[in-house]
């Protein structure tokens, strides 16, 4: 019976705490509160949300019940006289889009590899920087270079281009004289190509951070595998980076376009409006959603403003759809799943 | 231990009475004083949603002992020491069955704070994981918490519980400087330091050596035996070496596979002292993990 | 003596710069004759293909095949990053070489343009109201989305509550609003509908609906990264979920959230489109944001630049050239505060540290602070390092 005595005495003093201690509540009322707060939070950023989409569609309802479908194939914009659609704009729109990403996609997969692969340390880590701080850079002061600087330097490679590849129907250019050495540039000027090339120094960086970012979880035991077997650098990224880092390329490069899709300051800058759909893309004159919007809003009615807002919403709807593309397939590759963890 | 199966604690708090023997009861002729208990866990099962990853789990943990939790990967011995400081409660499917009594406390009963218990019932993990703050805020986080202000207050618990953990003579020097900038083995003893400092009664060891080499596991090992005349421990090891060094008493765990679904579950085979449960098992599956033909 | 394991060798190196030279030789001699390219620009390309030309055809030489193709398509990448940076040099190196006659008058950081015509010369008028019109727009946008984006993204990466997707997946989706939708917005509900001046507050409003999804989006990502096992740890040390999160989870992303504060930051100040829409182009200094147009850098660059007077579109290059500054500084900070990570200390807060924790053991265990030789050489610099914070 001693064992048993001892068993029940207080092995060691603790100042004034018996034991056992009772315990509290069940949830502080601390973390009540910050349970509650930080939902709220969510919920704001949700209404918030929430009520532009809501907005948007509200506001657009009353130009689109006027014209119905027609309001994807109409090319005019007259909403006082009833007639206004998205077909040249949207059309631009995605011309220069498109520009834009196939001037930055190659460039920005290759600086991607380049940094992950090639760059040496010191100098990989400066390149990161300023690769972010070209994302950075404000679009007007995109705008200005590409006005003023740009443009004379893509007025000449317009020209070799149109010259050499007229042939192709996307390459030829109405009232060009390829044979006159001396013919007027302006038909090169304010074109859907130097609007893209612009747009192409904001996409790249976005581009090049996504795929950077993908190309950089490459394991190292994969890559070691591919030099033990003999592999150049070359053939390794073929066989390891490119493969593994495919969901970024293609998300990023998705992600882009997105952003190439609402870019306004810079594209209003460089183009002169036109409403004619044309897909020589070198030829003068284009034209963007938003450009139409920065454009028309000021002196626009009620209903002209209706029309601009489902101009606004088509827009976002297809930056949405390719947003959330490019989302899912960084998420569904391989390095995207190992991250969300 | 005279009357073996009934156990009346009397005076302290309510009483816990134990009707039937249980693992851990041990037979008398190799028990020479049996400490109080501190954990009493009965019919302990824990799902993952549907899935249950232990089966009616029993055994009592003893004050100021040092108990080892022993068993093949994916046993369920981690999921059973979670459940004594609730740290699954952060895991979402997880659920409880049976219940783990400290002192009497159901720590499953709804009335219970899980903060309040986690401040009672510290826990070291697998990988050292101090804050990125400075060693001294490491210590000194779990004090502030419970609301300490007091300069001289905070130095003597940083103190105390540097020299607790053996690590005050390596760092006294350089307190401000980041706890990341220790060596594996002397974050792991920050760790230790940063549990103690909130005085729990129990420490509950998640393989703390396993990411350690065999001098900070060593250092590890003796720091546990100078402690455990304050603390009661509780060790989750996959080294049987250092059950057998370092455990007063050891539970072996094992998986079970449903025939049906192919799950595994995790059960209690044995829980017993470390010297019988190494020199003479009393389950064939006990004798051949610890043999090695096993696991 | 110890070799270098670098494959590139003394040889390529020669091999390069010979096959460098030769490549813009023949471009000199082709430029202008065979090939009707014009510009400095076309140059630079019809010398680059030859360069890689050259240099496959030498490689070839003494490689196989797939050296080669090694060889080619490291220069082609090494060449596509240096594009990249040439434009971006361009770009910066443009705006100020362009600015330049506006920004070496001190009158352009002091005046505002109500007074100065187009054609008046530079030595009179500024963008100071452009400057305070984008500080105080930068700054309401700062306290409207901060405390709301930081807590967001609190509740995104803490919270079990099944709102959590959906609040995600709607800033996602607000990622892609295009920013003159979010002007239009603004502009068709609070001037329009609501009733309210355009203004700096209503650019404002704006400029955070588009930096709202940005950071919590950014804010995110740095909280998912802070370890579980730094949450595991404040929890077994009892701390309750806002203290964990106060501070352990925030002060880890310390400097992962103020990079995505900045960065932010830096898109929306150059935002153009929703301010002209909402708050629209002013020439006087205005600052008052509830009344009344003001005008931003953007907005000001925008707007000088289309006009034909030399005078003003330096104006305008300089408005944008001091908005580049401003991008560059945020930027900078940034970088140095996200360029480490939590718990690593500069040197000299390692040196602050050293000195505090020589206090820290003078004050608990007074008898084993160094003895006097040590204590004399170290006293001697810690005046000094004390000082300095």
């Amino acid at each position: 019976m001693t064992a048993e005595l001892r068993t029940v005495l207080p092995p060691q003093e603790r100042v004034g705490e018996p034991e056992p201690r009772p315990f509290a509540g069940r949830q502080g009322r601390s973390d009540k509160v910050f349970t509650r707060v930080t939902f709220l939070s969510g919920v704001a950023v949700l209404a918030i949300m929430g009520a532009v989409g809501f907005f948007l569609t509200l506001e657009s309802t009353d130009a689109l019940g006027r014209v119905g479908f027609s309001f994807l194939t109409t090319s005019v914009w007259e909403p006082d006289r009833g007639e206004f659609g998205i077909k040249a704009v949207l059309t631009f729109t995605v011309l220069i889009a498109l520009v834009a990403v196939a001037i930055a996609f190659p460039i920005s997969m290759a600086t991607a590899l380049f940094i992950v692969e090639i760059a040496p340390r010191r100098v990989k880590s400066w390149l990161v920087s300023l690769v972010d701080l070209m994302a950075a850079v404000p679009s007007v002061v995109y705008g200005l270079w590409g006005a003023f600087l740009m443009q004379g330097q893509v007025i000449g490679l317009s020209r070799w281009i149109n010259t050499w590849f007229g042939w192709i129907p996307l390459f030829s250019v109405d009232g060009a004289d390829p044979g006159n050495p001396l013919s007027n540039a302006t038909v090169y000027t304010a074109s859907t190509f130097v609007a893209g090339v612009v747009v192409a120094m904001m996409v790249m960086p976005i581009q090049c951070v996504v795929m950077r970012e993908v190309f950089s979880q490459v394991p190292p035991g994969e890559r070691e595998g591919a030099f033990a077997l003999g592999a150049t650098r070359w053939g390794m990224i073929r066989v390891v980076t490119l493969p593994f880092g495919r969901g970024g390329i293609i998300g990023g490069t998705m992600l882009g376009l997105g952003r190439a899709l609402g870019e306004t300051i810079a594209v209003y800058m460089i183009i002169s409006s036109r409403f004619d759909i044309s897909f020589h893309v070198l030829e003068s004159g284009s034209n963007s959603v938003s450009a139409l919007i920065a454009l028309r809003y000021a002196e626009a009615s009620d209903f002209g403003l209706s029309a601009l807002f489902s101009a606004g919403l088509s827009l976002f709807l297809i930056t949405l759809v390719v947003n959330f593309t490019a989302s899912w397939f960084v998420a569904r590759s391989r390095s995207g799943a190992d991250s969300e963890a | 231990m005279t009357e073996q199966g009934v156990t009346s604690v009397t005076d302290q708090g309510p009483t816990i009475r134990i009707d039937e023997p249980r693992a851990g009861d041990a037979p008398s002729e190799t028990t020479a004083v049996d400490g109080h208990v501190v954990f009493d866990v009965r019919d302990l099962s824990v799902y993952y949603g549907p899935f249950r990853a232990v089966r009616d789990a029993n055994l009592h943990i003893r004050q100021h002992e040092i108990t080892a939790f022993i068993g093949p990967s994916g046993c369920g011995k981690t999921t059973v020491l979670r459940c004594f400081n609730r740290m699954n409660d952060f895991i979402e499917t997880a659920r409880v069955e049976g219940t783990i009594n400290y002192h009497g406390v159901d720590l499953y009963d709804p009335q219970v704070n899980s903060t309040e218990v986690r401040r009672r019932i510290g826990m070291v993990f697998q990988k050292p994981n101090p804050f990125p703050k400075s060693i001294y805020d490491n210590v000194a986080y779990g004090p502030r918490l419970a609301g300490m202000k007091k300069k001289a207050e905070l130095d003597d618990v940083v103190e105390k519980s540097l020299r607790g953990a053996a690590l005050w003579d390596e760092v006294k020097d350089r307190l401000k400087n980041s706890g990341l900038g220790l060596s594996g083995g002397q974050q792991q003893r920050l760790c230790i330091a940063r549990a103690i400092a909130v005085d729990p009664e129990v420490i509950l060891m998640d393989e703390p050596c396993s990411a350690l080499d065999p001098i900070a596991t060593a250092r590890i090992e003796d720091l546990m035996q100078e402690i455990k005349s304050k603390f009661t421990i509780v060790i989750v090891t996959h080294n049987m070496q250092q059950a057998a060094r370092v455990s007063d008493r050891t539970a072996f765990f094992t998986t079970e596979v449903n025939p049906e679904s192919d799950r595994r579950t995790g059960v209690l085979v044995e829980y017993d002292l470390t010297k019988k449960i190494f020199s003479n098992p009393g389950d064939e599956r006990t004798e051949q993990y610890v043999t090695g033909r096993f696991g | 003596m110890p070799r270098s394991i670098s494959s590139f060798s003394k040889r390529d190196a020669q091999m390069l710069a010979g096959v460098g030279l030769s490549s813009i030789c023949m471009a000199a001699l082709i430029f202008g004759r065979l090939t009707p390219l014009h510009g400095r620009l076309g140059f630079a390309v019809t010398a680059f293909v030859l360069f890689v030309v050259t240099y496959a055809v030498m490689s070839s030489f003494t490689e196989s095949r797939p050296a080669v193709i090694d060889r080619v398509m490291t220069v082609l990448l090494t060449a596509a990053a240096a594009v990249a940076l040439v434009a971006l040099g361009s770009v910066i190196f443009f705006t100020f070489k362009r600015g330049w006659t506006a920004l070496r008058h001190l009158n352009f950081y002091t005046e505002d343009l109500r007074v100065t015509g187009p054609e008046q010369p530079l030595t009179s008028g500024g963008v100071l109201h452009a400057i305070v019109g984008t500080l105080i727009m930068t700054a309401i946008s700062l306290v409207l989305t901060v405390p709301l984006a930081v807590t967001c993204a609190v509740f995104l990466t803490e919270s079990k509550s099944r709102a959590v997707n959906a609040v995600r997946t709607i800033v996602t989706a607000m990622t892609a609003l295009p920013s003159i939708v979010a002007g239009l917005f603004i502009f068709a509900t609070w001037v329009l509908v609501l009733g309210f001046p355009r203004s700096g507050l209503a650019a404002s409003i704006s400029i955070s609906i588009m930096m709202l999804p940005i950071i919590i989006r950014s804010a995110d990502v740095v909280l998912r990264l802070v370890p579980g096992s730094l949450r595991e740890a404040a929890a077994a040390l009892g701390a309750p979920r806002w203290r964990t999160v106060w501070h352990v989870v925030l002060p880890t992303a310390r400097s992962g959230l103020t990079t995505s504060v900045i960065l932010g930051v830096a898109r929306g100040i150059g935002e153009t489109a929703p301010v002209l829409l909402t708050s629209g182009y002013a020439t006087s200094l205005n600052l008052d944001p509830t009344n009344n147009p003001m005008a931003s850098l953007p907005v000001t660059a925008f707007k000088l630049v289309s006009s034909p007077e030399p005078n003003q579109i330096a104006r305008g290059f300089g408005a944008a050239s001091v908005l580049m500054v401003m991008v560059l500084v945020l930027f900078t900070i940034a970088r140095v505060l996200g360029g480490r990570p939590a718990g690593r200390q500069s040197t000299r807060q390692a040196r602050r540290a050293a000195a505090q924790s020589l206090a820290d053991l003078a004050r608990i265990e007074p008898e084993s602070v160094p003895e006097a030789p040590q204590l004399g050489e170290r006293a001697g610099r810690l005046p000094a390092i004390l000082q300095r914070k």
